[in-house]
């Protein structure tokens, strides 16, 4: 019996698993006629009582966001995916999306039939043309079969669902960024409250929830609230999908009940890298604080891999080994955040520029201990004072990295540089880089 | 010179999607780029035209957004992701080395207008690392070599296809067209998964799963 648990990925390796027929072939379609049979309100209560939380990086209980969308209130309400998928580290949706369209537009006709929305959007990062493909035909087959548009299986119930591209901006991760840029503005987070429940898409009660999240949602239907909870630990409920990627001699995605460890999974992907040891890994992106070889048998649920100091966020487990720079690693991410602010709020725009700077001289082995003060003065003056948590991961990374490798940061003022070959670090040192 | 009357009419069906014409911006962006390849005065004219907004409001979005070019890209336009993961596993050397090839640098085009280059931001891709993408289709597991081949194609007329994607490469523009939501008939091709997608999976299955 495999440790694993394939649920979403059970029939990606059939050829045509992205198609109608395919997905048809293995129950697709069955948890809607199942949903539209029960009232709208079941349907969130079956989902509430399920467990299952937002798998986008918060965590959040998914039938409880769909609870406060207020009912009878005679204004439109909208359900709008979250397909921005851009965390470094982050790779989950966007091939279940390339394997399995229709898992998602399923659970969006039963997330939109719960809330009582009638249209409903994918917002799709536009950077993957040809996911935005998959997702479009699927989208235009479940039209043709009548799981889209007026009267869906004769229940009366109407749906409108719209495929959307982003432009490259990383910030539409964020719900309310997101909603913004698909009204047609730049995508800057706005003030909560009000939340996007009461005021979202076009000021209407909207959720918006990650693709893994909704492409959950029929297996619950079709398989009952207790098989779902038979999976995962106390508060983390059901499976999921973890990204592995980086210095392992097999990365890949792996789905399994909520707590595994990376010792588990790593064990499965034939280890880190041969020849080399863990350094530092991220448990769910770079805006989750990194861990060490420590931390290996932490289980990845949402309270395990928090009281170990960090954040489930995406799962996305980024390994980098002994050959390594931590501090080139961080300035990069670092840089990343910087770029994308979306300079709305002072304290990030800014903020993250002087983060960038002060890093750059680390790296050149022109700072020190004082430096490191600053750096760790600043990370504290940026944390936790903008409208959205972009600027709370920019400094996720330095201050996680101060914690273990603060000998690393001082090595390259006395060695007056990178103490570190590049080269090593990639995988085709041999092949003549 | 205007758009055609065609095109006028696509732009139509773009704005029909949404509730609100406003929200037709970015996938009308898109299709500016499908037609002129960026977004060109004329685009922005005639888009703020139909949502009826200011010229400055549409500049304003298309700006904030770094898929939307306020200059010509190449025909088929590189981008090395250089974000930590795919840096340290070789995209830094990669980029170095395309640099090379081709004699431009980051937001540069070639001469001949045929290839540009961009240092991308993590691509969700990261168990293909390093990542290199052209017009947005995925190019998995790259190293300088295949890099190299993969632009010496794309010079010769005849580049290698995806790895996850439609069996020929297509230009900027045909895939702008994409993402403005004007379906090309190719979502069929190419692989549903490729390998590191399957491994769980496949590990399962040997093991006798659940």
């Amino acid at each position: 019996m495999s440790i694993l648990n394939p649920v979403l990925s059970a029939h990606w390796d059939e050829a045509d698993s992205f198609t109608i027929a395919g997905y048809r072939r293995h129950d697709g379609y069955q948890a809607l006629a199942k949903a539209l049979q029960a009232t709208p309100d079941e349907v969130i209560a079956q989902v509430k009582e399920s467990g299952l939380r937002g798998r986008g990086g918060a965590g959040f209980p998914t039938g409880n966001k769909w609870s406060f969308i207020p009912q009878g209130d005679n204004k439109a309400h909208y359900l709008v995916v979250n397909a921005d998928e851009s965390e470094p580290g982050t790779c989950k949706d966007t091939p279940l999306l390339m394997a399995n369209p229709h898992s998602l537009i399923e659970g969006i006709i039963i997330g939109s039939y719960a809330i009582r929305a009638n249209h409903s959007f994918i917002y799709l990062r536009g950077e993957v043309v040809h996911v935005f493909r998959r997702v479009q035909k699927a989208i235009d087959d479940a039209y043709a079969a009548g799981f889209l548009g007026k009267n869906i299986l004769g229940s009366g119930f109407d749906l409108e669902l719209t495929l959307h591209a982003g432009a490259g901006a990383y910030i539409c991760g964020e719900e309310t960024a997101l909603l913004d840029s698909l009204e047609g503005f730049r995508g800057q987070p706005r003030l909560r409250p009000p939340f996007p429940a009461i005021a979202g898409l076009y000021a209407m009660p909207t959720v918006v929830n990650n693709v893994e999240s909704i492409a959950s949602v029929p297996s619950i239907i079709n398989h009952g609230v207790d098989w779902f909870q038979a999976m995962g630990t106390e508060k983390s409920k059901g499976y999921t999908l973890y990204s592995l990627s980086g210095h392992v001699t097999n990365p890949g995605q792996f789905e399994a009940p909520l707590g595994i460890t990376l010792r588990q999974i790593l064990q499965l992907a034939g280890g880190v890298r041969a020849g080399h040891e863990l350094k530092f890994w991220t448990p769910g992106g770079s805006s989750t604080p990194m861990f060490t070889a420590e931390h290996l048998d932490v289980p990845l649920d949402y309270e395990g891999v928090a009281a170990a100091g960090s954040m489930l966020g995406t799962k996305a487990l980024q390994i980098f080994d002994e050959t390594t720079c931590v501090v080139r690693a961080v300035l990069r991410w670092v840089e990343f955040y910087k770029h994308e602010s979306c300079g709305k709020c002072t304290p990030c725009r800014e903020g993250t520029w002087w983060l960038v700077q002060i890093m750059k001289d680390l790296e050149a082995g022109k700072g020190g201990e004082t430096d490191l003060e600053k750096l760790l003065d600043l990370c504290d003056n940026i944390a936790g004072r903008s409208f959205c948590a972009l600027a709370d991961g920019a400094v996720a990374p330095i201050i996680s990295s101060l914690k273990y490798f603060r000998a690393e940061y001082l090595l390259h003022q006395t060695s007056g540089g990178c103490p570190f070959d590049p080269v090593a670090s990639t995988l085709f040192e041999t092949a003549g880089a | 010179m205007s758009f055609t009357a065609e095109e006028l009419a696509v732009m139509d069906t773009i704005i029909a999607r949404y509730p609100k014409s406003r929200s037709a911006i970015m996938p009308l962006l898109h299709y500016v780029q499908s037609i002129d390849g960026y977004v060109t005065p004329r685009g922005i004219e005639t888009i703020s035209t139909k949502l009826n907004l200011a010229a400055a409001e549409v500049t304003a979005v298309s700006t904030f957004y770094t898929q939307y070019k306020s200059e010509p890209v190449g025909e088929y336009h590189v981008g090395i992701c250089i974000n930590t993961l795919c840096a340290v596993m070789g995209g830094d050397a990669i980029y170095e080395s395309v640099c090379d090839r081709l004699e431009i640098k980051k937001d540069q085009t070639t001469p001949d207008g045929k290839i540009s280059l961009e240092r991308i931001e993590c691509n969700a891709a990261c168990d293909y690392a390093p990542v290199v993408m052209v017009n947005w289709e995925f190019y998995d597991n790259q190293t300088p070599a295949s890099v190299n081949e993969l632009i010496d194609g794309v010079r010769a007329g005849n580049p290698p296809a995806p790895t996850r994607g439609p069996r020929a490469l297509r230009t900027w523009k045909e895939n702008s067209a994409v993402l403005a939501g004007l379906s090309d008939g190719l979502a069929e091709e190419g692989v549903q998964a490729g390998p590191a997608t399957l491994l769980g999976l496949n590990i399962a299955k040997a093991q006798g799963s659940k």
